[in-house]
């Protein structure tokens, strides 16, 4: 449960930008989030009604995106999604893997009002 | 109308930033950091024990444990001859750049070969937040079972090193070693690994001698 520090950072980067494009309010987040990391969209939503009180991002709505997990094989090139126990590749039987999505934890855009 | 700012910062950066001065302030120093991280009761302490007492008297080695509550941790390094800065974090359930920062306030770089940092015993959190160490140390144990690769993919996928403690127990536990092992290469291949033992002491030497090899590296280079 990291959700708080998350929540945290991800307030002061909204405001941030907000503040650099002189907005006077942040209606929205765009959040993009890997299936492999851990965080729990629901935590994040409970943490940001509580610390975004009293700031320029009051009532703002958190849009989330969650990207599936695709390893990439070493060995043979092919891309696939890793199935419950099977991380090895399906074509090669391969175990060597590289990430190539499913690790993201971005904040992608935000809306404001000027 | 509402105005998109597109922003693309990754949710973590301050963090990261943070971690980037740690780590600058133990390269100044030429001290070696590791961050060690386990699920609670696989061993960090003891490993921790047993590296200070393989070292006594070669090595100046600092220690900065993290715990939700209590010095039991930072006791037990001191015991062992550590010089140990303990963080109660509060409830959060893993150290962050920023505690570790004012750790390293406390400790004299200078006069330390390395650093070895004890994170919160959690196999989820831990690794999403960079601390700004060298090599970072999973320590796994045989009766956690032989699935957490798959289930913590995340934290075996980041770590440089994975520390298989309580083989000793092999005769007891369902454990297959090649499945746990198969888990671990694919998501983290070429990672470094080591199978001990703390309570009987096999598979130490091997530990000791190649983390011995980082440091000497580490601070000649």
């Amino acid at each position: 449960m990291h959700e708080l520090a998350v929540t945290e950072s991800l307030l002061e980067i909204a405001i941030r930008h907000a503040r650099e494009k002189n907005a006077s309010r942040i209606t929205g987040l765009y959040l993009v989030i890997g299936k492999w990391s851990s965080i729990v969209d629901d935590s994040v939503q409970f943490y940001w009604d509580i610390i975004s009180d009293g700031t320029i991002a009051k009532g703002a709505t958190l849009h989330f995106q969650r990207v599936p997990v695709v390893l990439t094989c070493q060995d043979c090139g092919k891309e696939y999604e890793p199935v419950g126990e099977e991380f090895a590749c399906p074509q090669c039987g391969g175990t060597h893997a590289k990430i190539k999505t499913g690790d993201e934890f971005n904040l992608e855009a935000i809306d404001v009002e000027e | 109308m509402p105005l998109r700012i597109p922003v693309v910062e990754k949710i973590l950066s301050a963090n990261d930033r943070l971690a980037v001065e740690n780590q600058a302030r133990f390269d100044t120093a030429r001290v070696l950091a590791l961050n060690i991280m386990a699920s609670p009761g696989a061993g960090k302490t003891s490993l921790v024990e047993q590296t200070l007492k393989g070292f006594s008297g070669r090595l100046r080695i600092g220690m900065i444990n993290g715990d939700i509550a209590t010095s039991f941790d930072a006791d037990r390094a001191q015991a062992a001859g550590a010089t140990a800065i303990q963080i109660n974090t509060g409830g959060d359930c893993h150290l962050d750049a920023a505690m570790v920062q004012s750790a390293i306030s406390q400790l004299d770089l200078g006069a330390l070969d390395l650093v070895i940092i004890e994170n919160v015993g959690n196999l989820v959190c831990p690794a999403d937040f960079k601390l700004g160490t060298h090599k970072s140390v999973l320590v796994a144990s045989i009766p956690e079972g032989d699935d957490k690769p798959y289930k913590y993919p995340g934290m075996y996928r980041g770590v440089d090193v994975v520390v298989i403690n309580k083989i000793d127990l092999l005769p007891y536990v369902p454990f297959r070693m090649d499945f746990f092992k198969k888990g671990i290469e694919v998501l983290n291949p070429g990672v470094v690994q080591f199978e001990i033992s703390c309570r009987t002491g096999v598979g130490l030497s091997s530990w000791l001698a190649w983390l011995d090899r980082q440091v000497q590296e580490f601070k000649h280079n």
